[in-house]
């Protein structure tokens, strides 16, 4: 499974492309980062490669997942895992009911799905929080908690919108090597965009430095 | 001495087979039907009344009486009327109406009612139908067998004997009065039947040639017969309540004034509502009716099927209804409503008119003597006349 | 990338709206116009011209009566919107949104006429607050004042203003939760700005565009009203809507032509108010940037801001004045001046007018949850129909939403009924929830759309990255997390089901009697017994269900931190 970006151009309608065209392969297990300053359009790249793009904006190039160009995809079948700076777990439902919406339907039976969320919650070391109120969680627990929804779904690929600046600077750290890890493991690509040369590093992928297009 | 001729000779009419089988053709096209009745709504006893008229007619004829409550008789006028902008000539939605006057000039001029059907009713028997009597003239506009009668109104004035002795025994004595009393009293909006009505019966007492009002007006009849109103009113306005600048909606709001106090005299087209009103609380029970000396104005409530009626055979069975001389006792009878009875007594037999002598009293009620003469309504005209030309003497430009 | 049917969701709306909102509308007004100029068959008039025109300005009274109203309207809106602005700045960082929409219920549940009449009863000199100082002041009778229905109109503007002042707060609130305030107070403040003039310069700019709609929406209101104009307002002559119906309404059939007319020029005493808002918008905006360069600190707002809160404060007091001596009145039996409470107590007016509220209840209520759960649908149908095709909000397309709310009832009404009596479904309840529903939309659609959008949209990206499809994402993402919000657009669409009277009178063919049609037709404003039990029922359904919409997320959601916020 690798994740190409293929010319990628985004632009307002009529407007010049936000930046010059991105030509990014990255390869199972890796994770790729993109910097740039504030308004460059980064977090409108994602936008792009998940599909959901405002109808503002135009697409050109390809995005190939595996080989396949997925830009015709509707957002939920292009298989591929978000992660924001804030958790983005579902404030209605449960810690335990937050991974169950993530769980790839193939799991199939009340027990097993249960037992999968309980494993992935101990992977996270969040034991016996089925029930909790995500609210209740602290920011590191809710960050962990995400991530093992967004692996639950099992993702072809993963994109990360600054996912750590939020994170106090211990925790940062802890959740750098906890997050590539688990996309080691999965040996999934995965992109992500950040302000944080650090980020960067921990990734230990491919980089790339957006800047403005020149007419 | 022709009436108990031509009676005799309704009669003699009315026993023929041929219309006793029409009837029963009517009865039984009615069986089933719901007959949708526009009345005004703003009184709670009609109200209860016609719920009353529906239970009975329910069960002597299988004929349900939906009332259709108005806040304006024209609502349902202007219904009928879209109906037929709309080419609704049959199925329309209003059976019959509670209306008379203006309004039903309005319809009868535009086509909108169906009839004459008077005659059709068995009960009409015991209605006096001779020309000219009150029962075929509406506000002189000829009835013409298009409305059916079902109640007495009186104008009367309200008072509360707790606060004042003497009322004014005549429309011209109003002045005086409020010059004694200034802010004491008012009247409902001219734009209001109500109000139209007070300016009515104070041209009634005041034009030097009240034959005139029976005609239609013309510009000169009507300067100068409504001259002496003018100077009237213009000595009566300084004195009125916010110095005649302010004035209630209807007579309901009016009767309110009275009750808190606001003012002294209150108006109504019933003669039985300071009874009916003390009997709900509305009013003290000091509440008494006066009329000036000379008679007020009376005139007759009807009601009318438009001319698209979806049940046209139960309106008529209701129409003939109201006009059972048990239906009108129990109108009569001052604990339902308190309305006199449209129907001639001489034509009634003794053991009704008996029925009618029985019925409960009230401190409050006047008693016919005591509401004196009753004057003829002027010519529908003179009323449009004088709502506009108040309007254009008493609205702030 | 954005498929065709994501597209065909809001063009469905769209599609549902002309056909259902715009069509009738532009239809009735088509109606009313051609009447206007003396084209009614039904009436035997054929013959186009200006003739209603002439005899409509020829009535005595018609331009004072058209200053009325302008001067009533436009004070009472311009009032409204400044205290409104006022209170919001004093108290929006003191008073949570949850605690203010709780204070704001009642006023928004209590239908406009009850609430004029209990103004009235309250301000009259023979009212709550003459009886008592009577004693104090030795008054045996009411003193001739002038208070209610006075020529100036302040009466009517007050009532309005007690009427409107929330709304407009509520609006407000909702759109200031887009607008990080707080920061931009404390930037404001820091750079040496009054609380007040922060708010003039910064904040007032950015919720203006938010509340622009609603804003329109009580000036159309305050320019048309009938009932409040009726009870509250000057007579000799009244208000132009109040003008306006009784030509309508007269005797003479004839003058349905000059009301027509009338009722046209109605519609354009709005629109011209609507182009005098966008002119002062025009010329505030020049203004503003002149005086914002300026740079102009002054803390002089300080004791203005008091003064405005104290107001509102006050219109408070007096409505729930007026709600409360309803609520007595209900219960009232004999309640003579002077006396400050009844004299005789009974549950007469309760019992006895049970036969006429019981089945006007039941019709209100299917009346009241059809239109709401209609309005519901199509709010987010829209909405939604808006996220799929990653549309920005359309202004035009909202305008056409509103437009039932800005263009006055009896412009198009009359039409309207024509229209309906035409395809037969005249006096009927579907015809009654169809004009409706017209009017509950607008106010479902502007109670649901800010905090639908306020929704962080990343909440839907991340379920479909988990594979939700759009429905399932609808289903059990955005419905469940915006459940408050959607109880209270029920509420506020229960509330102005219950409150129309026109629509309902007109297109259920007086059939369909509902709570506020008994109350109307019942009481004609007079016996303020049977006023008060209806008031209490006609306000007392909404607030039943505003109340679930506060207790239901409470309970549901008991154990979920995030999710109580309350309504928004």
């Amino acid at each position: 499974m690798t994740l190409q970006l293929i010319r990628l151009e985004i632009r307002v309608t009529d407007a010049a492309p936000l930046f010059p065209p991105i030509c990014l392969s990255v390869a199972p297990g890796q994770s790729a980062t993109i910097m740039g300053r504030s308004g460059i359009g980064k977090s409108t790249l994602l936008d792009a490669i998940a599909g959901h793009l405002a109808s503002a904006f135009c697409l050109t190039g390809q995005v190939r997942l595996n080989g396949r160009d997925i830009l015709h995809l509707p957002p939920e079948a292009r298989r591929i895992g978000l992660m924001f700076q804030d958790s983005m777990l579902f404030p209605h439902l449960s810690v335990g009911d937050n991974l169950a919406f993530g769980l790839a339907r193939t799991v199939r039976g009340r027990g097993a799905r249960r037992a999968a969320v309980e494993a992935a919650l101990g992977q996270a070391g969040l034991e016996g929080m089925y029930d909790r109120d995500p609210a209740s969680l602290s920011g590191g627990q809710k960050s962990r908690a995400a991530l093992m929804r967004t692996l639950l779904a099992e993702p072809a690929a993963l994109l990360l919108d600054e996912p750590f600046s939020k994170l106090d600077a211990a925790l940062r750290q802890e959740m750098r090597s906890f997050t590539f890890r688990h996309i080691k493991a999965r040996d999934i690509p995965a992109l992500m965009v950040t302000h944080d040369p650090q980020d960067m590093e921990a990734a230990e992928g491919p980089g790339l430095v957006l800047e403005p297009a020149t007419p | 001495m022709r009436k108990p001729f031509q009676a005799a000779l309704a009669l003699a009419f009315l026993a023929t087979g041929a219309l006793a089988d029409d009837w029963q053709t009517t009865l039984d096209a009615a069986r089933g039907q719901t007959v949708y009745f526009n009345a005004w709504g703003g009184d709670a006893r009609t109200n209860a009344f016609i719920a009353w008229a529906s239970e009975q007619t329910r069960a002597r004829h299988g004929v349900t009486i939906r009332q259709v409550k108005l806040t304006d008789t024209a609502e349902a006028v202007t219904r009928v009327l879209s109906e037929k902008a709309a080419g609704q000539d049959r199925n329309g939605s209003v059976d019959l109406i509670w209306i008379n006057g203006p309004n039903f000039l309005s319809m009868k001029n535009q086509g909108l009612l169906f009839g004459p059907f008077v005659t059709d009713l068995p009960n009409a028997r015991y209605l006096d139908l001779s020309p000219g009597s009150a029962n075929t003239v509406d506000f002189t506009t000829p009835v013409a067998g298009m409305e059916s009668p079902w109640r007495l109104a009186r104008f009367v004035f309200t008072y509360d004997s707790a606060r004042m002795d003497a009322p004014p025994a005549s429309m011209a004595g109003f002045v005086e009065w409020a010059a004694a009393h200034p802010g004491r009293m008012t009247h409902p909006d001219p734009s209001n039947f109500m109000g139209a009505t007070f300016l009515k019966q104070a041209l009634l007492e005041l034009t030097p040639d009240p034959a005139l009002l029976q005609q239609p007006a013309t510009d000169d009849s009507f300067a100068t017969a409504s001259a002496p109103l003018w100077v009237w009113y213009d000595a009566l306005r300084p004195n009125l309540w916010r110095g005649g600048k302010v004035l209630p909606e209807n007579e309901s709001i009016q009767q309110q004034l009275l009750n808190d106090g606001e003012i002294d005299i209150a108006m109504s087209f019933d003669p039985a509502s300071a009874a009916a009103a003390i009997a709900q609380g509305l009013l003290p029970d000091t509440a008494r009716v006066f009329v000036p000396q000379g008679g007020t104005i009376g005139n007759v409530s009807f009601v009318a099927i438009p001319f698209n009626a979806a049940h046209r055979e139960g309106a008529m069975v209701v129409a003939n209804f109201l006009l059972d001389p048990e239906t009108q006792a129990h109108m009569q009878n001052i604990e339902v409503l308190g309305s006199y009875s449209v129907l001639d007594p001489a034509r009634l037999d003794r053991a009704t008119r008996k029925a009618f002598e029985r019925l409960p009293s009230s401190p409050a009620l006047p008693t016919r003597t005591q509401l004196g003469p009753t004057l003829l309504e002027p010519h529908a005209s003179w009323m449009t006349r004088l709502t506009q030309a108040w309007a254009e003497r008493y609205t702030r430009e | 990338m954005i498929k065709r049917t994501d597209k065909a969701l809001r063009a469905g709306v769209l599609l549902v709206l002309s056909l259902g909102v715009i069509g009738p509308l532009g239809a009735g007004l088509a109606q009313t116009a051609a009447a206007s100029f003396g084209y009614m068959p039904a009436l035997g008039a054929h013959e186009f011209g200006l003739a209603a025109y002439r005899s409509l300005f020829d009535l005595p009274g018609v331009w004072t009566s058209v200053r009325l109203s302008l001067i009533t309207g436009g004070t009472a809106t311009l009032l409204s919107l400044m205290l409104a602005v006022g209170f919001c700045a004093m108290a929006h960082d003191r008073m949570s949104d949850h605690a203010a929409a709780r204070w704001l219920t009642p006023f928004l549940a209590a239908p406009h006429a009850a609430m004029a009449i209990g103004l009235a009863f309250v301000l009259a000199p023979s009212g709550w607050i003459a009886r008592l100082l009577s004693p104090v002041l030795g008054l045996d009778r009411p003193p001739d004042l002038t208070l209610v229905n006075d020529p100036m109109g302040i009466a009517l503007i007050l009532g309005l203003m007690v009427k409107e002042v929330p709304f407009l707060l509520l609006v407000m609130l909702a759109a200031l939760t887009q607008i990080p305030v707080r920061a931009h107070m404390a930037a404001g403040r820091a750079l040496g700005y009054g609380r007040g003039l922060v708010w003039i310069k910064i904040i007032a700019p950015q919720v203006w565009p938010l509340i622009r709609l609603p804003v329109m929406v009580v000036l159309a209101y305050a320019l048309s009203t009938v009932e409040m104009g009726l009870i509250l307002g000057p007579s000799t002559p009244p208000v132009f809507a109040v003008f306006v119906v009784r030509l309508l309404n007269a005797p003479d059939l004839n003058m349905i032509l000059p009301g027509s007319a009338g009722a046209v020029v109605q519609a354009i005493l709005v629109a011209g108010a609507f182009a005098m808002l966008w002119l002062g918008e025009r010329l505030s905006r020049w203004a503003g940037l002149w005086w914002l360069r300026a740079g102009g600190r002054g803390s002089s707002t300080e004791p203005l801001l008091r003064l405005g809160s104290g107001a509102v404060m006050a219109l408070f007091v007096l409505g729930a004045l007026a709600m409360t001596a309803l609520a007595i009145w209900s219960v009232a039996w004999r309640w003579p001046w002077p006396a400050v409470l009844p004299e005789t107590w009974s549950m007469r007016a309760w019992v006895g007018s049970a036969a006429g509220w019981r089945p006007a209840l039941a019709n209100t209520l299917i009346l009241a949850f059809v239109t709401a759960a209609l309005s519901l649908m199509l709010a987010i149908a829209w909405l939604e129909g808006e996220d799929r095709g990653r549309m920005a909000r359309a202004r035009w397309a909202e305008a056409l939403i509103y437009l039932p709310l800005l263009v006055p009832q009896i412009a198009f009404l009359y039409g309207l009924n024509v229209l309906y009596l035409r395809i037969g479904i005249s006096g009927g309840m579907l015809a009654t929830i169809w004009a409706q529903t017209l009017f509950v939309f607008p106010y479902v659609m502007i109670a649901l759309s800010d905090p639908w959008r306020a929704l962080d949209p990343r909440l839907d990206r991340v379920a479909a990255s988990l594979g939700a499809k759009p429905w399932r994402r609808l289903f059990t993402v955005k419905l469940p997390l915006l459940l408050t919000p959607i109880l209270a657009a029920i509420a506020i669409g229960v509330a102005v089901s219950v409150a129309q009277y026109l629509p309902t009178l007109f297109m259920g063919a007086g059939r369909v009697a509902t709570l506020t049609t008994e109350a109307v037709t019942l009481a004609a404003g007079s016996d303020r017994r049977i006023t008060g039990v209806h008031a209490a029922l006609q306000a007392g359904l909404p607030f039943a269900v505003y109340a679930l919409a506060f207790v239901l997320p409470a309970v549901l959601y008991r154990n979920r931190a995030a999710m109580k916020g309350g309504i928004r």
